[in-house]
């Protein structure tokens, strides 16, 4: 099958390429990027037959977006989120592939469950999935999980995400062992005796309100400590879901000390939305780390800029319609973040805080770098996947049109204005209007 | 467009002359308690024990009734009626009870005022005294003493005033 | 004249005009409450539940009387002998019981929100009778209601609340309502329960008792929950006694006209000496005197809101 996406303007950091391009498809790869000047000469000899092409004038054509922090809920919260529905959710979401947490049930901290998320992402997926391992069994903390067995099973990274591994010896031997297969802790950073009932960020809000607070300081002292860990074992370490202020300030001293092997990531909401989208107790806007203060966010933003957050990842985390409904205390922590999240992305480049190149950045190179897959790039012979994206228009976000079934989001409502309209994932064309 | 149905004199010269009547009727003022409705009759109640009091030498017990709580028609007005105070500080068991009002119009008040005034206690009777009676009843209640009668259609609206609210004693009849 | 929502939920969401008339509202249910017959047929026919997830005993007779005295129906719901406790979700509890026909629903939550959840998804009027360390409104209107009975005026008045603040549903009503009503707040004890962020609201805070009572003209004691001396709030009741107890001593560095207040129960001894509880600058007894008339007075105030 060919395909060729014409007059597109494509974004492509990799390569350095921003500018018009027709980019070529073949048999499921990237066969070439032509720009406009290139492209006069070359056409006679082009043999068209066969071929699709789709015209991108006006759009955006980016590498499919690769999303390090997914929560795909199967095996064992099939009611919440499934393999099947997640992937065609991210695909919607312009997102080609996703990295999954280990907290499903039963937990991935052995290669079955690696081999099950793998075999039924293989039949029912829409994108490429790449599980995640526990790092303790069970996420208890307490004994190593087979990280080796996992890994050559297909695992690209361990965690033991929402369960943070509070035993520092325990984190150090986990970051020592890692370094025999060079992939990355992601590292979950909550001391959960400082958060222990919390359910919001810690402020003059959350005491009006009477709900109990997380203070930063919550997630500082992890950052602190996993940073000081990464030190000691010389382990790659990778700070998931960024909030605070504070924790911006420990990377960026981390990587000024030349700490190659410190990353970080951070999800749209915490710098979309601020605690005050919690509102009237607004479950849906209950996340774990909380959602932070104002000036959190703004740090957030110059973070991304000055390059110390890494990546931007979704933490989508689907829950039941149900769940979120009544004590805002009982309630699950998540949003359901797959498909607003190149929307909110996209208005970092509004707001001068990302050029396009350095959000396809954030939101595919850097993430595939690392996790060592050859992905979120547009380099001929690279995995075809493609997102086109249009930016003319606004549209309202209405989380009942989601894909995900997870419809658990506080943007619904919200005006955005770029949507992913066509994405190319495992060979296939998704066309939306 | 309205029209002066009383003035000061004429109320003056009324509540005298309804004093009387009470007089001749209870004959005498011994066991009778007066209880004006919040808020015209209150004042009523006020001007007809003094003249009372003239009259027959005797400190009589005047009370204030808030009936808003006795209403019927709570559950369908727009606003709940402001609940004033209600002071009767006087012992009503077998006393006579006149209760006193401006204005006698349906007698829903009327009826609403006895029940108040029955949590009270058991007089030996109630009488009804009122300044105007514009008719239109839609009660079996009528008044014992009647200022004035006044026939009125069921658009037109009977305004009382009284010094006590800083206004000058007048009845006006309104009408658009 | 009129509430403007149909629901009572906080402190928060009211104005001082608003307070002013539950509380001018309110005298005249105390008067009421002086006959004979403290009964009235304002409410006849309308029904109230008492939906209670927490074990209250003082709060919820308060308002069972107060809706009986305002002639409604009233059934108690309360979490054991429910089916809250198979599990029901409270969403599916509060339809339930608003298809029994509820006009009005007082509830007590350890969640804070709930009130605000119940009231959003349900048509009849909701009260909040305490949701979790939020807000209990009609508690603090009494407290209101208190001051302005005994003082004559609440603007000016300089009133200390002594004790577990952020814990407290209690206080966080009253700061919000003194505020409104134009009186100064202190708010005393341990710098673990009383969050310095406070002092965004234009509140002072102390840690050293004297110095917050000084000239104080209302010494408000809150119930220290005894259970949080064992979690690092405070080391021992004894030393918080020693600290943030209100004994005859302290008092004396108040005004010399102060009154003292306490929600209840109280523990003597922890955060309050019986001199104190017993003496002559007590009005703890009117307030739950008052209580009743302030309920009495929300419910009837609710019941004319048509939305």
């Amino acid at each position: 099958m060919k395909v060729v996406i014409k007059n597109g303007r494509v974004i492509d950091p990799s390569q350095g390429i921003d500018g018009v391009c027709d980019l070529a498809i073949e048999d499921g790869k990237i066969k070439e990027v032509k720009s406009e000047k290139s492209r006069g000469k070359s056409q006679k000899h082009e043999n068209n037959r066969g071929t699709k092409e789709i015209d991108a004038s006006g759009k955006l054509v980016l590498p499919g977006l690769v999303d390090l922090h997914v929560h795909l809920r199967e095996p064992g919260y099939e009611y919440k989120e499934t393999i099947r529905t997640g992937t065609t959710a991210a695909v919607r979401g312009g997102i080609t592939s996703v990295c999954c947490m280990p907290n499903t049930n039963p937990v991935n901290d052995n290669s079955s469950v690696t081999e099950f998320i793998l075999k039924k992402a293989a039949s029912e997926g829409a994108c490429r999935v790449f599980p995640i391992g526990a790092i303790t069994k069970g996420q208890k903390g307490e004994e190593l999980a087979e990280m080796s067995i996992m890994y050559e099973a297909g695992c690209v990274a361990f965690s033991d995400d929402g369960r943070p591994v509070m035993d520092s010896l325990m984190m150090r031997r986990a970051m020592e062992y890692s370094r025999i297969l060079k992939v990355p802790l992601i590292s979950h950073c909550e001391d959960l005796a400082l958060s222990a009932g919390g359910v919001m960020h810690e402020g003059l809000l959350s005491v009006t309100l009477g709900l109990k607070g997380i203070p930063p300081q919550a997630e500082e002292v992890m950052v602190a400590r996993d940073i000081a860990l990464a030190e000691l074992t010389g382990g790659r370490l990778h700070i998931a879901h960024v909030s605070t202020e504070g924790s911006v300030a420990l990377i960026r001293s981390a990587k000024k000390r030349g700490m190659a092997d410190v990353t970080a990531e951070t999800c749209p909401h915490y710098f979309s939305i601020t605690e005050e989208a919690v509102g009237n107790y607004d479950a849906n806007a209950k996340v774990n780390p909380p959602l932070r203060s104002r000036k959190d966010a703004e740090a957030i933003k110059q973070g991304l800029h000055d390059g110390t957050i890494d990546v931007i990842a979704t933490d989508h985390a689907p829950h039941h319609r149900d769940e979120k409904l009544g004590e805002f205390d009982f309630a699950p922590s998540g949003i359901s973040g797959l498909e607003t999240s190149l929307g909110l992305s996209m208005r970092l480049v509004d707001e001068g805080v990302l050029t396009y190149s350095g959000l396809v950045e954030k939101m595919a190179l850097k993430p595939s770098g690392i996790i060592g897959i050859d992905r979120g790039t547009l380099r001929p012979g690279a995995e075809a996947d493609v997102v086109v994206v249009d930016c003319s228009r606004e549209y309202r976000v209405d989380a009942g049109e989601f894909l995900s079934k997870g419809k658990n989001t506080p943007f619904g409502g919200w005006t955005l204005s770029a949507k992913p309209v066509l994405t190319i994932s495992l060979g296939r064309i998704h066309e939306w209007e | 467009m309205s029209k002066v149905l009383l003035n000061k004199e004429d109320i003056g010269r009324i509540i005298t002359r309804m004093a009387h009547e009470i007089i001749e009727k209870n004959k005498g003022v011994s066991s009778l308690c007066l209880i004006g409705i919040q808020r015209g009759g209150v004042h009523l109640a006020g001007r007809l024990a003094a003249r009372l009091q003239e009259i027959g030498g005797q400190n009589i017990p005047v009370g204030a009734l808030d009936i808003a709580l006795y209403r019927d028609d709570i559950a369908v007005r727009k606003e709940q009626p402001v609940v004033r105070r209600t002071e009767v500080a006087f012992e009503i068991n077998n006393e006579k009870v006149v209760l006193v009002d401006d204005v006698l119009f349906t007698g829903r008040s009327i009826r609403a005022a006895m029940d108040a005034v029955m949590d009270f206690g058991r007089p030996s009777a109630i009488q009804l005294a009122v300044l105007v009676d514009r008719g239109h009843r839609e009660l079996p209640i009528k008044a014992d003493f009647v200022g004035k009668n006044v026939p009125t259609s069921i658009e037109e609206t009977v305004k009382v005033e009284f010094e006590e609210d800083g206004l000058e004693d007048r009845v006006v009849l309104e009408w658009v | 004249m009129g509430l403007k929502s149909k629901d009572l939920i906080g402190i928060k969401a009211l104005d001082a005009a608003d307070i002013e008339q539950i509380l001018d509202t309110a005298a005249g249910f105390k008067d009421v409450l002086g006959r004979d017959i403290k009964k009235v047929p304002a409410l006849r026919g309308k029904t109230t539940v008492n939906l209670f997830y927490e074990p209250s005993t003082r709060t919820r007779t308060s308002f069972e009387l107060a809706a009986k005295r305002l002639s409604t129906d009233v059934i108690n719901f309360s979490v054991s002998t429910s089916s809250v406790v198979k599990g029901e979700s409270l969403r599916d509890t509060a339809l339930t019981i608003q298809a029994l026909g509820a006009d009005f629903i007082i509830v007590r939550h350890s969640c804070s929100g709930v009130a605000h959840f119940l009231a959003n998804n349900l048509d009849a009027s909701v009260v909040n009778a305490g949701d979790g360390t939020n807000e209990h409104p009609t508690q603090a209107l009494l407290d209101l209601f208190t001051i302005r009975e005994k003082k004559g005026i609440i603007r000016g008045l300089e009133v200390a609340i002594v004790g577990d603040i952020l814990h407290s549903r209690v206080a966080k009503s009253n700061i919000y309502a003194l505020k409104k009503m134009g009186a100064g707040v202190r708010l005393i004890g341990p710098p673990t329960l009383v969050p310095d962020v406070l002092r965004d609201l234009d509140v002072e805070i102390y840690s050293d008792m004297e110095k917050g009572l000084k000239g104080a003209d209302i010494v408000m004691m809150l119930r220290i929950q005894v259970e949080r001396q064992g979690k690092g709030f405070f080391p021992t009741t004894v030393e918080y006694f020693r600290n943030w107890g209100l004994t005859p001593e302290r008092l004396a560095g108040a005004k010399k006209s102060a009154l003292v207040m306490h929600p209840g129960p109280m523990n003597r001894g922890v955060e309050i000496s019986s001199d104190v509880a017993d003496g002559m600058r007590s009005v703890i007894l009117d307030q739950v005197t008052n209580g009743l008339a302030v309920r009495m007075a929300v419910l009837y105030l609710l019941a004319g809101v048509r939305e």
